[in-house]
């Protein structure tokens, strides 16, 4: 399924804005994209494992924190994965 | 229309009004309004009511400079920001000018605002939004635009506006992307809905180090300007529960939806925010310095012989006294590529998110004295963290970066 990957986020999957991965689950697609490009880990996922709270994830137009099966959703191949991360900008005064 | 006839009309159009009585429109006003009054959506009584309105928005920059402009048919606008207009502000603060750069931004807003619209009441508030003021300031407006840069003030903004129970139209913006929501009313949800806890710091680039693109801000800007005039008016769908998306690049805009979280510590059924808290510390951040510019709070950009986690800060007066003097050690720039070109002090270069990845390519120098610099000092900061934990003995960081070496050694230098 495409996984899109918002601005902050495509300095670590080679500036692609969208990454075509396998997965049955949501937490699979989000496991291949991480194995496929590591240096997100971190940006996305806690050291043990969970999603960061300032990252949303919709598998389509939902958030994923409230549908009943969480990460664990069954995704086809015709969905499509969004992150969602906190941006903060508006001034740039600096 | 004879003034006596109109202002008749007036009457009768707002007689059967079950609200406070709205203010009247002069003929100058119903001129310059006509566009507005023509629109059965808006009508006299829709402008009777922007006219009543007071909308505060929380920044004059990038957002703020568009959304006020659009906003200067609402009666009352009130403008806070503590900055003052820089060159590099232009680009895309356009309530600012070139004949206004150095007044303070609440002030140069305030003369382009006016020079629109004489009859536009605007309001200033010279200040730093904290904790201890955003109550007292936000209590006299009826809808709330966030249009500010940095977490400590979104998540305060949203918290005064959940416990005054205000809407906040919501923007942000980073490099070509930007969101847009309504937050914080009755049946909404808030930010903290969408974001429980802020990222930590240094993980997600600041518009500073990561750039926007001029427009964006624009766009973005005057989607919050839609969203207040909107809430104002009452008519149709705002954004509230809904979250919106916009890629300038690929120019799609897509709408996401957002739950109202019961479990929300700032609106949920049980809260926990109360009372505003200490944002600084929320956001895990330093509190900013009561003095100097708010850059060199946020660079911890300080004098020499100051101590930062272990790194020595030197000034660029120290750089270039070494230089002079051929001392011998190495200099390194950890900006990213295209930055170089802008500006530079020779120095060889390795961003610093590749630092760890290249860090081979600096074996030879693990016991030079090693001098990091970037812009205005943060990143190289961060490099020279990498490097001291790396095992490198003697790492400095260039306090002030680049900027500092064109304010105080070479003013032919640009900045950026």
């Amino acid at each position: 399924m495409n996984i899109h990957i918002p601005t902050p986020l495509r300095a670590f999957t080679g500036g692609q804005q969208t990454v075509s991965v396998p997965g049955a689950t949501v937490g699979d697609a989000l496991e291949q994209l991480t194995g496929a490009y590591p240096e997100l880990r971190q940006h996305l996922f806690m050291a043990d494992g969970k999603l960061r709270s300032f990252v949303n994830v919709y598998l389509n137009d939902d958030d994923i924190r409230y549908l009943p099966q969480k990460e664990a959703t069954p995704a086809e191949e015709s969905d499509e994965l969004t992150i969602i991360p906190s941006i903060a900008g508006g001034c740039c005064c600096l | 229309m004879p003034a006596t006839k109109q202002a008749k009309d007036t009457e009768m159009a707002t007689a059967t009004l079950p609200v406070t009585e709205l203010p009247k429109l002069s003929n100058d006003e119903i001129s310059r309004y006509s566009r507005h009054l023509i629109l059965p959506e808006v009508g006299m009584e829709g402008q009777q009511k922007l006219k009543a309105a007071k909308v505060l928005c929380v920044g004059t920059g990038g957002l703020g400079a568009p959304l006020a402009l659009y906003l200067a048919g609402v009666g009352t606008i009130g403008l806070v920001d503590f900055d003052t207009v820089d060159a590099s502000n232009l680009q895309r603060q356009i309530i600012h000018s070139t004949a206004t750069v150095g007044k303070l931004k609440v002030d140069s807003a305030e003369i382009m605002l006016k020079g629109l619209n004489p009859y536009l009441n605007v309001v200033k508030h010279n200040v730093m939004l904290t904790s201890a003021n955003a109550l007292e300031i936000f209590k006299d407006y009826d809808v709330i635009a966030d249009g500010t840069d940095n977490f400590q003030t979104r998540y305060l903004v949203n918290d005064a506006c959940v416990l005054l129970d205000k809407p906040n139209a919501y923007g942000s913006i980073f490099r070509f992307e930007g969101q847009a929501s309504v937050f914080a009313t009755k049946e909404g949800p808030c930010y903290r809905c969408l974001y429980p806890e802020p990222p930590p710091p240094g993980l997600v680039p600041s518009c500073a180090e990561g750039g926007v693109l001029g427009i964006l801000p624009g766009l973005v800007g005057v989607i919050q300007a839609t969203e207040v005039i909107k809430l104002i008016l009452g008519i149709g769908d705002t954004l509230v529960g809904r979250l919106l998306l916009v890629d300038a690049l690929s120019m799609q805009f897509r709408t996401l939806k957002l739950r109202k979280n019961p479990d929300c510590p700032a609106c949920g059924t049980h809260p926990t925010v109360t009372a505003l808290i200490d944002y600084d510390q929320f956001c895990g951040i330093e509190k900013p310095a009561s003095v100097g510019p708010l850059e060199v709070a946020r660079d911890k950009a300080v004098g020499d012989a100051a101590v930062v986690d272990g790194v020595r800060q030197i000034s660029v007066e120290e750089l270039k006294r070494r230089l002079d003097a051929k001392e011998n050690f190495f200099i390194l720039d950890v900006r990213e590529p295209h930055e170089y070109p802008i500006a530079n002090l020779g120095a060889p270069l390795i961003p610093v998110g590749e630092l760890e990845k290249r860090i081979g390519e600096l074996a030879a120098e693990k016991d030079r004295d090693i001098v990091i610099h970037c812009r205005s000092g943060a990143r190289s900061q961060k490099a020279a963290l990498i490097l001291k934990n790396a095992g490198f003995t003697h790492v400095e960081n260039l306090a002030g970066g680049i900027l500092a070496w064109a304010d105080k050694i070479d003013p032919t230098m640009p900045k950026y």
